[in-house]
């Protein structure tokens, strides 16, 4: 029988890593999500599955390990919060740059600057349209509850892996830190070096067995051949667009309204069209689980046909860019509402928004 | 005489180490670089480690230390490489890593990386070369420019009250339980050469025994950004550098 | 049945958790549970509160407006949450230290006097288990048997001799509901 456990979304993405194979974390503490390294230094998996655990000394450090361990073809990750996600965006960009699979988990607070330490969704731009210099994505997975942020963390690593690019879980403070139940995943022992060698030829693995060396560098002074690494990089981006836009649909059929709202802010939109309902007003909900790729097709669909669209987001407008481009139809009302500095709002403030961007239903 | 008969294996009295590339290298005409590099690819063929090798190349001047030895490399982001290096070494233990850095790349932005990865005694081998000015980017001031040097940046002369002191980063690392070997050497002669070498030879055995962190100052010359002569260079360097950073071993546990 | 109950108090008074002892209480009955905490530094002084919601059905937004039960263990989390109950809703509060009662008479308020009744049983690490006993006596959101499986699930071994003594609590403060 599978074992239910109860614990917070932190937690479970420890123990989900643990699980997965991971062969390293290396991270910086910073608050809402300390209790990722906590959990893992307590698990002390170097003695039982051997994945390395490293306190590093500054973001900075903590996500150029993550590059040196992805460019060894190791499973390896790092997790923070809005400032020191910040820090590592150079990092970041060279782990794209040199077409590494590694995830990074932000569980996000309140900004901008050293900010608030409480939840916020202001990081969406930073992890959508590229945190750092160059183009480039980042696969952005946006967890709702605690099972979500256990179960991402394998599909992060999964996509990462398929389409050799960066993930990122793009959390908040209410899902790093509330507890709920949740199904943890079967343990899967970590590839050995051989095993590595063979599924990921690329890998900086010591020049042996008679290959030729293999180098990682993001470096190319010759813009005729840079221009080529990035048109590689652009087609790989189009097939995850055709490939792996994931989202969840509630009560869009034959709505006449529509919310998008991502991460723990959907849920709180569940309650809202709860609410609604009740006064006999039909909202759908679409919750973008990939924030790029984007859902833009069924946010399209939905969209053009109800009398109206709202978007709910910890913040003062980020993601309704992506729903405006995707409806792309100035006769929909699309509007927004947010909460902003670490406040999320209740599910009745939502509502009071909602009638008064449309007091006409 | 044909040249023919004169290139013979009989005849050969040196030979470019096996992991040292055939292929031009962009330093300039007297730079230490080019002497390090085949230092470390014959240490690296000396103790038969091609195989487990790997390097991490810096942002400065090296930045293209890939190119030339002939194992596998990561290039590190500026001032990154023993972060890099630390990563590598935890995850595969059994492995020769080892970092060349430059003075900017290591004593400046990556001071940070530098510290802590020998405090945590990361069982790495850095290799440090500093020639007290920023090559690649046209000769600007470094943390180990001695004062009164010129530079593009102080083209007046390191002043104290303006750009600090010269940063004794060896001495720095060596005070740290982490680091197992700390030495200063330089290339400038035959005999320094052979010294170097055996230093180099030593960090690396330190990095495969898993003894702490290794550190070997190179103390170089960049006739280029000092804008000597190389012969003048190498004297400057004697009567200059060896003043502040004397050669020799700092630590030797 | 769904229960959405808040629970604030000083940090310091084993606000958080009693919340998580009421979750996991929750989990040996094979509820829905949310727990979610109002974190940050109040939990080193000041302020703490949380939100645990338990339920037969899954359970959607962790944030909410009002509450089947408060429980307000100081003056401040009182004054903040006293409109938050449903009406025909429940407020326990503890009153100690309270200067300004409620007002509210739409819904059903406790007094209780879980500090007195520290004193009482000669425990003042068991603050927090008598307030639990007391809200358990006002509405069975779980068994007091799932409380002491839970109990013996989250304390280490070698806190397992505390159990008696968290289980005599618990029943004290069931005691102080007439």
């Amino acid at each position: 029988m599978e074992e239910v456990r109860l614990m917070k979304g932190n937690e479970a993405l420890a123990h989900a890593a643990i699980r997965y194979g991971c062969d390293g974390y290396f991270g910086y503490p910073i608050t809402p999500q300390s209790e990722v390294m906590e959990t893992l230094m307590e698990e002390m998996p170097w003695e039982t599955t051997g994945m390395v655990v490293l306190q590093a000394e500054s973001e900075v450090a903590a996500i150029n390990m993550v590059y040196a361990g992805a460019a060894c073809g190791k499973t390896v990750f790092t997790s923070s919060s809005s400032p020191g996600v910040s820090l590592m965006q150079e990092g970041v960009s060279y782990i794209a740059a040199g077409e590494l699979p590694a995830l990074i988990i932000n569980v996000m607070r309140g900004g901008p600057g050293l900010g608030t330490i409480q939840p916020s969704q202001a990081d969406y731009f930073q992890a959508t349209k590229g945190g750092g210099h160059g183009d480039y994505h980042l696969i952005t997975l946006a967890p709702s509850s605690v099972q979500e942020m256990c179960d991402f963390v394998g599909l992060g690593w999964d996509l990462a892996f398929k389409y050799r690019t960066p993930a990122i879980l793009l959390a908040d403070g209410v899902v790093g830190q509330m507890m709920e139940k949740v199904v943890l995943p079967p343990f899967r022992p970590r590839l050995t070096d051989e095993e590595i060698k063979k599924l990921r030829p690329w890998a900086v693995t010591g020049k042996s067995g008679g290959r030729k060396r293999n180098v990682l560098t993001t470096l190319e002074l010759d813009p005729e051949i840079m221009e080529k690494h990035n048109e590689r990089y652009q087609a790989t981006y189009r097939l995850i667009e055709e490939n792996e836009v994931r989202y969840e649909a509630f009560n869009t059929d034959d709505c006449d309204y529509l919310m998008v709202a991502f991460g723990s802010i959907a849920r709180i939109c569940h309650k809202t069209v709860e609410i609604a309902a009740e006064h006999g007003v039909k909202i759908g909900i679409i919750r973008p689980i990939t924030l790029w790729p984007f859902p833009k097709k069924i946010i399209a669909e939905v969209g053009s046909r109800v009398k109206g669209v709202m978007v709910v987001e910890i913040n003062a407008g980020q993601m309704i860019e992506d729903v405006r481009l995707a409806i792309n139809n100035p006769s929909v009302p699309i509007v927004h509402f947010g909460r902003l500095g670490g406040i999320v709002p209740t599910p009745d403030e939502i509502l009071d928004a909602f009638n008064a961007s449309f007091p006409n239903k | 005489m044909d040249i023919n008969e004169i290139i013979k294996p009989e005849n050969c009295v040196y030979h470019r180490p096996k992991l040292l590339n055939d292929v031009h290298m962009h330093y300039c005409p007297g730079c230490s670089h080019g002497v390090v590099h085949k230092l470390i690819a014959e240490v690296l063929e000396e103790i038969g480690q091609e195989e487990t090798a790997i390097g991490v190349a810096p942002v400065g001047c090296a930045v293209f230390a890939y190119n030339y030895i002939d194992i596998d490399w990561i290039e590190a982001a500026h001032g990154r490489a023993p972060a890099i290096a630390t990563a590598v070494k935890r995850l595969m233990p059994d492995k020769l890593v080892f970092t060349y850095q430059g003075d900017g790349d290591l004593a400046a932005i990556g001071t940070c990386e530098t510290i802590h990865a020998a405090n945590r005694g990361e069982n790495i081998a850095i290799i440090f070369i500093n020639n007290a000015i920023y090559g690649m980017t046209g000769g600007q001031m470094a943390p180990t420019t001695l004062l009164g040097m010129k530079t593009a940046t102080t083209p007046y002369g390191r002043r104290a009250d303006l750009n600090g002191y010269p940063l004794k980063i060896g001495d720095l690392v060596a005070q740290l339980d982490g680091t197992c070997y700390v030495t200063r050497q330089s290339v400038h002669t035959p005999a320094a050469v052979r010294k170097a070498k055996a230093a180099i030879k030593k960090a690396f055995e330190n990095s495969l025994a898993k003894k702490g962190t290794s550190f070997v100052e190179i103390v170089s010359t960049c006739n280029s950004g000092w804008k000597l002569t190389p012969a003048q260079s190498n004297e400057w360097m004697v009567q200059n550098m060896f003043a502040k950073y004397p050669i020799g071993d700092l630590k030797n546990v | 049945m769904k229960s959405e109950i808040k629970i604030a108090g000083f940090g310091g008074q084993g606000v958080l958790s009693m919340g998580k002892i009421l979750a996991y209480s929750g989990l040996m009955e094979n509820k829905e549970i949310t727990w979610m905490p109002a974190y940050g530094p109040e939990q080193r002084g000041g302020t703490a509160n949380v939100t645990v919601i338990l339920s037969d059905d899954p359970i959607s937004s962790p944030i909410l407006n009002t509450y089947d039960m408060v429980v307000a263990l100081n003056q401040q989390s009182l004054d903040k949450f006293e409109s938050k109950v449903k009406p025909g809703g429940i407020l326990i509060y503890d009153s100690y230290g309270i200067h300004k009662r409620p007002t509210r008479t739409d819904i059903k308020v406790y007094c209780i006097n879980a500090m007195e009744a520290t004193l009482e049983i000669g425990n003042n690490k068991a603050f927090n288990m008598i307030v639990l006993g007391a809200m358990l006596a006002l509405t069975p959101i779980v068994t007091i048997d799932s409380v002491l499986k839970a109990l013996k699930k989250t304390l280490p071994e070698r806190h397992h001799h505390l159990i008696p003594m968290n289980e005599a609590a618990l029943r004290k403060g069931m005691s102080l509901i007439k």
